[in-house]
């Protein structure tokens, strides 16, 4: 058997959810164009300026909405986030006149491929 | 027949003397002992030779033994038997005299080559005056009359051979430092080639000038004045010859002793391996920590426990298989579960302790004994209080507070030979008189200092002998490897070449330094 790695593309919709004045989404995110790309824990090539999510809140919308942590974040509402810096994705997401955000996110996978199961 | 010379034999324990013989010599001689020469040849010796007597070595073992022991055993004469195993043969007389004419003949040569110098620049330095008066004393009333241009000359002259005597007096009038074993060749060839061309000079003076009767004394002066030229400008190669050529560095020179492996790297320019020697040793009395036999003794009984514990025993037969037998016991030796390892650990470390605590009593010894000493100021000294002291009795009061201290660090760190008590003292009283703390007075016992420091019986080293593969008259080239062999151990020089350097150059715009910052932020939507 052997490893193989992949990612795919998936939609997430949350709803946030209201926390006093803020909608909040429950997870944080990471990267940018502005910051530096070697230090990014999740992403698979280091010069990757992309914006990532590094934590996820428990029992928040984007956890129950199936965000995980290390997707990298592709499109919010179709806004690309693959070229902007840390604040724009910032503001993105936290616009205050939304309540659902639907995201493309990129998640790397690892799978242990048993040889019988590719061979049959 | 007998020679002139006494005896002052170890061996004449043993040596026997003949009935008739006895009593003249014992009486009106002083007692010769020698008991610190362990190698009767290397010191000073003179032989007496008398004829053999006719008893037999050993008949005369009755008579020695009433004789009673060594009470006068240095006034007998030692008869020069073959057949004796005790006495001085043959061969001993011939080195011994060898000795003697070796040590004669090295400092015939050194004055030597000093005289031939010293006669030859005398020489040199009358010639130009020569020249200038031999034609005024012998054919004065044949001369031109000397003119202004010609008065001149006579000034420049002087002048010139004033700095040509300072100049030499400042380069070459030095006491000899050290006795080399070959001709320094560069000083030889300067002495040839001043002894050739003061030579031709003379020649061609002589045939030209003195035979024919020259009358052009101008031209005589002009020819003066051209010799001491070419004497100045001589003297300006001898400096670079013999001061400058060496001063730029091209070797760098690694020094180890070779008992205890404490090296040095020194910088050397162009120098033949006596001169560079010459420079190492000079080097070795202010650098090296002084040679301590009494720190080699735990290595050499570790030595000796590995090489005692094996034995081989030849099962096979007679055969006398060496190479096979010292290999097996190397292999063995190896292999042996040894623990010496652990021993030599903890007694490093145990040793490290003791010498830390003796330190720590030794400094605080020291500091309480400087509180007691307060140095008068001058004011103070014409009240003159009655305990007034100088320096000298001042240290002689606060030794014994701090005396047993030192002893006991001393001999932990097995310095004990190196500090006598009256040198203890001294020291004491010039930091006294210095106004040192306890700390600049404890320097000298706390680390082993260079060799300089200590006094000269103590030195170990004071003859030293180069040993080299190549001549020693031969310039240093990379990978030289000269020995200086002293008594008690050797130095290990070995001769790198200092690397050709290739150097290039950057230039940077002041206004190109630029930054950005780095950041990996993290926010919580």
């Amino acid at each position: 058997s052997y490893l193989i790695s992949f990612s795919f593309q998936q939609r997430i919709e949350i709803h946030k959810l209201r926390q006093g004045d803020n909608l909040i989404l429950g997870f944080s995110i990471g990267g940018g164009i502005d910051q530096d790309p070697s230090q990014n824990p999740f992403s698979e090539d280091k010069t990757d300026k992309g914006i990532y999510v590094t934590r996820v809140t428990e029992g928040g919308p984007a956890e129950v909405a199936g965000l995980q942590i290390g997707d990298k974040i592709m499109q919010v509402n179709g806004w690309d986030m693959t070229m902007v810096t840390h604040d724009q994705a910032r503001k993105r997401l936290t616009k205050r006149n939304e309540e659902v955000v639907r995201l493309l996110v990129t998640r790397q996978s690892l799978q242990k491929a048993v040889q019988q199961s590719m061979m049959s | 027949m007998s020679a002139a010379m006494d005896t002052e034999s170890t061996y004449s324990g043993y040596s026997h003397y003949s009935g008739h013989s006895k009593k003249a010599h014992r009486q009106g001689r002083d007692r010769h002992k020698s008991p610190r020469s362990k190698d009767g040849s290397r010191s000073e010796k003179s032989v007496t030779i008398q004829t053999p007597p006719a008893e037999p070595l050993l008949g005369n073992d009755a008579s020695r033994a009433e004789e009673g022991q060594d009470d006068n055993w240095g006034e007998t004469t030692t008869a020069i038997t073959g057949t004796s195993e005790h006495s001085i043969s043959q061969e001993d007389i011939a080195r011994i005299s060898k000795d003697l004419e070796d040590s004669v003949g090295l400092d015939c040569k050194r004055y030597l080559g000093l005289t031939v110098a010293a006669v030859l620049g005398l020489l040199v330095f009358l010639t130009p005056i020569a020249f200038i008066l031999l034609p005024q004393i012998l054919w004065r009333d044949d001369l031109e009359p000397c003119g202004t241009v010609c008065e001149g000359l006579f000034i420049s002259v002087a002048f010139k051979l004033l700095i040509l005597l300072i100049g030499t007096w400042a380069l070459f009038f030095r006491q000899p430092k050290a006795d080399l074993p070959r001709v320094f060749v560069f000083r030889a060839l300067l002495l040839v080639l001043i002894f050739l061309f003061v030579f031709s000079y003379w020649l061609f003076y002589g045939v030209r000038i003195l035979d024919s009767k020259d009358t052009n004394y101008q031209g005589i002066v002009q020819y003066a004045v051209s010799l001491v030229d070419a004497l100045l400008f001589i003297h300006y190669l001898a400096i670079v010859l013999l001061e400058l050529r060496q001063l730029q560095p091209m070797f760098t020179v690694k020094v180890v002793r070779s008992t205890d492996g404490e090296s040095r790297y020194y910088s050397l320019g162009h120098l033949s391996i006596q001169r560079a020697a010459l420079v190492v040793l000079e080097n070795y009395y202010r650098d090296f920590t002084v040679y301590n036999p009494a720190l080699l003794t735990a290595s050499k009984s570790r030595a000796a426990k590995h090489m005692a514990g094996l034995k081989v025993y030849n099962v096979d037969g007679p055969g006398n298989n060496a190479s096979g037998q010292s290999r097996a016991m190397i292999a063995a030796a190896a292999r042996r579960r040894d623990s010496s390892h652990n021993e030599l650990y903890y007694e490093e470390a145990d040793h490290e302790r003791r010498v830390r605590k003796r330190r720590a009593r030794l400094v605080v010894a020291v500091e309480e004994a400087f509180t007691h000493i307060k140095r008068l100021q001058a004011e103070e000294q014409q009240k003159a209080p009655a305990e007034m002291m100088d320096s000298r009795e001042a240290a002689q009061a606060i030794f014994p507070s701090m005396a047993r201290a030192l002893q006991k660090y001393l001999r932990t760190t097995r310095q004990q030979q190196y500090h006598s008590m009256e040198s203890i003292l001294q020291h004491l009283s010039f930091c006294i008189t210095n106004n040192m703390t306890p700390k600049a007075f404890l320097e000298r016992y706390l680390n082993p200092g260079p060799t300089l420091q200590y006094d000269r019986d103590r030195w170990f080293s004071k003859q030293w002998t180069l040993v080299s593969e190549e001549a020693v008259t031969s310039g240093l080239q990379d990978g030289v490897v000269f020995v200086l062999k002293c008594l008690d151990f050797s130095l290990v020089v070995n001769v790198k070449k200092i690397p050709f350097i290739k150097l290039s150059e950057e230039f940077i715009d002041p206004k190109s330094h630029k930054f950005v910052l780095r950041l990996q932020s993290e926010t919580s939507v």
